[in-house]
C-alpha cells in the first residue's frame, strides 16, 4: 500500500482497526519501556552522563565544519574516500558511481539515512540486487514494506506473518518446511543470508557515529549482520548524515553509555564496530575499498534555527517507545521514513510542513518523549512550534483558526471574558449536571465526534480562585 | 560550479554565522578525556568483567596459566559436543600453544566452513563485560563473526575498568587505528521476531572467554 504523510488521519484510523497490527503492537509495548527503565535505574550517573552528552553534541554542532573537515582528513589518511551529498539525489548518485556497472549484489546493513534518501529504489533502478541483512529489515524487504520503527523495523509484524512470508519466499532455496518457532525462523534467515554474505560485491552500512579524531565510522548492532556486510565484500560504503560526527573516541564513549540503554535496555549492544579505511597491507580480510558518503539533506539549514536541538538525536527510538500515539497506530501511519515524536519533528522539516501538517498534531503533549530523550531534545516544544507555524501559515483547520481568533479577541477583554465564560459555565454546568459530560455539542462536533466533553463543575476558575483568597 | 562539499560547508558556516574556517582547533573537553563521568564499578574490575559478560550471555573459564588454554578449549568442545576443527588467530598469545596433534587447526581468515574460531583480545572492559578486538595479520576480523562458536583468550592483566582506559591503551600502543576495532559484548542476538531475544542471529551463537589469571 502506498502511504503518504498527507493521509495521516485516514492511515491512523485504518491502523487502529487493523487487528493484526494491534496484536503486534501490544506485544512490543511494555518491553522497550520496562527494559529501558531498569537499565537507567542501574546507572546512578545517568543524569550526569546525559548532561555530558548534550554538551558534547552542542560543542560539535557549534564547530561542525571543523570536525567534518578533520574527519575527512583522517579518512583520506587511512586510505578511504569521502563523498559529499547535499541532497538525496546526490547521495544516491554517489553510491551508484562507487558501485559501478549493473547487476551487482549489494548487501545492506541497517541504515535510516539510506531509507531517507531512497537508496534501495535507486540501486534497483540501476539494475542491482539489494539484500537487506538485518533480520527485521530482511523481513520487511520480503514484505515490500518500509520500516515502522527506527530500531525495530519489523515491530509491526506478528510471528505468524513472518512464518507465512518465509514459507512463500524461501521455497526457491528449497526450504519448504513451515517454520513457526522464533528460533527456527531466525535460523532459516541465518541460513539464507549466510550464502548472500559470502557472495556479494558491495556492502553498505550506516553509521551511528563518525569519529573526527580517527576517521572511523561506527555501527552499533546486535546481530552481527553489519559486520559481515562490511568485512566480506570487496567494497564497503558507509552512508551517514553530517550530524553524526563527534570529536573523539572518548566522546563516543559517553554517547554509547546512553544509546543502548535508551534503545533496548542493554548496557552495551553486542557489537560496536569502528571501521577506519580499507584493509591494511598485511590484513588477511576486510574490504579493499572504503567510502563514506556524507549526506546533508537539509540538516545544515536546521543548524542554529529553532529546530537545531533535533540535530542531537542519536536515533535510539526511546521517544517512539514512550509515545501513546505511536504505540496505538504504529509507524506506517505516519507515512514517511521517521515515525513517532522525532519523526513528527523531522518529517515536516525534510519534506515541507505543508506536506505533513497532521504530524505535529499527532501528539497529546504528555511530554514523555522529552523526558526519556537521552539527548534532552525538547520534542514537545518543537512540536508546539510546528503547530504555531501551521497556524501562522494558515495550514491548520480554518474553523480552529477562527475559534482561536475569537477566543483571542475575547481574552483581551477581561471583563467581557469573565462575563461570557461565567454565563457559559453556569449554563453548560446546569445542562450537563446529570450526565456529567456532553456526547455532542453544536459548533464542537470536531471534539465530540471522537470523545466526550466533561461538563463544567459549578463556577469558572477565576471565580473559584477569588473565593479562596 | 561549486562542489557539494563547498556548498555544505558554506551552508554550515552561514548557519553558524561564521564566514571562514576556524583558525585554531576549538577548545573541547576531549583534550582532557579524564573528564568523562565514569560509571562506578561495584566490584574489582576482573570480577566486574566476568559478571557483566555473564549478563550479556557470554561464558567464562578462569585458568591460571597460558598453557591451560588448550585444556580449557578441549573442555569447551566436549561440553558442546563439538568436533576439534578450529580456525585460530596467529596472535602471540595463541601461537605459543601446542594443540593436540589430532585436532584440525588452520590459521588465516575464517571461511563459511569454519565452526569454531579462537582469537585474542586487546583488552577487556569491566564496565560492560566488553572485549576489544583489533583486526590485523594476527587477528582476522572474520574470526569474530563467521564461526558459530567464538572463543577469546584474554589475560586478567588486560582487563581495564572503563572504555576510556582501553582507548588510552590503544593510543599508546598503535600509531594508527587498525582497519577494524570490534567491541564485542556477548554473542550475536536479535529481537526482531516479536521482541523475543534469540541468540545466534548472524554472528556467533556462543561467546566463550578464557581468562588467564597468573
Amino acid at each position: 500500500m502506498q502511504r503518504s504523510t498527507s493521509e495521516f488521519k485516514h492511515q491512523a484510523e485504518v491502523a487502529l482497526q487493523d487487528v493484526t497490527l494491534q496484536r503486534a503492537m501490544a506485544k512490543a509495548k511494555g518491553g522497550f519501556v520496562d527494559k529501558r527503565r531498569v537499565a537507567v535505574a542501574r546507572l546512578p550517573e545517568f543524569e550526569q552522563i546525559r548532561a555530558e552528552a548534550k554538551a558534547i553534541k552542542e560543542h560539535t554542532l557549534a564547530h561542525l565544519d571543523y570536525y567534518l573537515d578533520q574527519f575527512e582528513r583522517k579518512v583520506l589518511e587511512s586510505g578511504g574516500q569521502v563523498h559529499w551529498a547535499r541532497t538525496a539525489e546526490q547521495a544516491c548518485s554517489a553510491v551508484l558511481a562507487i558501485i559501478g556497472g549493473s547487476g551487482k549484489q549489494v548487501l545492506k546493513g541497517k541504515s535510516m539515512v539510506s531509507e531517507e534518501i531512497g537508496l534501495n529504489a535507486a540501486m534497483e533502478r540501476a539494475g542491482h540486487t539489494v539484500v537487506e541483512t538485518d533480520l527485521g529489515e530482511y523481513i520487511i524487504q520480503l514484505a515490500d514494506e518500509p520500516p515502522s520503527h527506527i530500531i525495530a523495523p519489523a515491530v509491526h509484524k506478528t510471528r505468524d506473518q513472518i512464518t507465512a512470508l518465509f514459507h512463500a519466499e524461501h521455497e526457491k532455496y528449497g526450504l519448504t518446511e513451515l517454520v513457526t518457532e522464533t528460533e527456527d525462523i531466525v535460523n532459516e534467515a541465518r541460513q539464507v543470508l549466510r550464502t548472500k554474505f559470502l557472495s556479494s560485491d558491495v556492502g553498505i552500512t550506516g553509521a551511528n557515529f563518525l569519529i573526527a579524531e580517527t576517521g572511523s565510522t561506527v555501527i552499533v548492532t546486535n546481530e552481527g549482520n553489519g559486520d559481515l556486510t562490511q568485512i566480506l565484500p570487496r567494497i564497503h560504503i558507509v552512508t551517514a548524515s553530517i550530524e553524526k560526527v563527534v570529536p573523539s573516541l572518548d566522546d563516543m564513549t559517553v554517547l554509547l553509555r546512553l544509546l543502548a540503554r535508551s534503545a533496548t535496555g542493554q548496557e552495551m549492544s553486542s557489537y560496536n564496530t569502528l571501521s577506519t579505511g580499507p584493509r591494511r597491507a598485511d590484513d588477511q580480510d576486510g574490504p579493499e575499498e572504503f567510502h563514506v558518503v556524507i549526506v546533508d539533506n537539509g540538516r545544515s539549514e536546521m543548524l542554529g534555527n529553532e529546530f537545531h536541538d533535533m540535530l542531537r538525536c542519536i536515533r535510539c527510538g526511546a521517544c517512539l517507545n514512550h509515545c501513546p500515539v505511536y504505540s496505538a497506530i504504529g509507524g506506517h501511519a505516519y507515512g514517511w521514513v521517521y515515525p513517532g515524536p522525532m519523526g513528527s519533528v523531522l518529517t515536516p522539516l525534510m519534506i515541507g510542513l505543508e506536506n505533513a501538517r497532521d504530524l505535529p498534531n499527532a501528539c497529546t503533549l504528555n511530554g514523555r518523549c522529552g523526558e526519556v530523550c537521552p539527548m534532552s531534545i525538547p520534542l514537545p516544544d518543537m512540536l508546539r512550534t510546528l503547530r504555531f507555524k501551521e497556524h501562522e501559515r494558515k495550514l491548520s483547520n480554518a474553523r480552529a483558526r477562527w475559534a482561536l481568533k475569537a477566543w483571542g479577541w475575547l481574552a483581551q477583554r477581561p471583563g467581557l471574558y469573565q462575563a461570557v465564560t461565567g454565563v457559559m459555565t453556569a449554563v453548560l454546568g446546569r445542562i450537563g449536571a446529570r450526565a456529567g459530560r456532553f456526547r455532542s455539542l453544536p459548533l464542537a462536533s470536531g471534539w465530540t465526534q471522537v470523545r466526550d466533553l466533561p461538563a463544567p463543575q459549578g463556577a469558572t476558575f477565576q471565580r473559584l480562585w477569588r473565593k479562596r483568597q | 560550479m561549486s562542489s557539494a562539499r563547498d556548498e555544505i560547508f558554506a551552508r554550515i558556516r552561514r548557519s553558524l554565522r561564521r564566514n571562514a574556517a576556524l583558525e585554531a582547533p576549538p577548545v573541547h573537553r576531549s583534550q582532557a578525556p579524564e573528564s568523562n563521568v565514569r560509571p562506578r564499578l561495584e566490584n574489582d574490575p576482573v570480577e566486574c568483567f566476568v559478571e557483566k559478560l555473564h549478563i550479556a550471555a557470554g561464558t567464562v573459564d578462569r585458568v591460571t596459566a597460558i598453557s591451560d588454554v588448550v585444556q580449557a578449549t578441549a573442555d569447551y568442545l566436549a561440553r558442546h559436543a563439538l568436533e576439534p576443527r578450529l580456525v585460530v588467530a596467529e596472535h602471540l598469545l595463541i601461537k605459543q600453544l601446542t594443540w593436540p596433534a589430532e585436532w584440525k587447526i588452520h590459521t588465516g581468515p575464517a571461511t563459511g566452513e569454519d565452526h569454531i574460531g579462537v582469537g585474542a583480545a586487546f583488552a577487556g572492559v569491566a564496565e560492560t563485560g566488553t572485549l576489544v578486538m583489533l583486526s590485523g595479520a594476527d587477528n582476522p576480523t572474520t574470526l569474530n563473526f563467521l564461526p558459530d562458536d567464538h572463543i577469546v583468550v584474554v589475560s586478567a592483566l588486560q582487563i581495564v575498568a572503563h572504555l576510556e582506559d582501553a582507548w588510552r591503551l590503544l593510543r599508546d600502543s598503535v600509531a594508527t587505528m587498525p582497519r577494524t576495532v570490534n567491541l564485542i559484548t556477548g554473542p550475536s542476538r536479535t529481537a526482531d521476531v516479536e521482541q523475543t531475544i534469540q541468540l545466534g542471529a548472524h554472528g556467533p551463537r556462543r561467546l566463550h572467554v578464557i581468562l588467564i589469571e597468573d
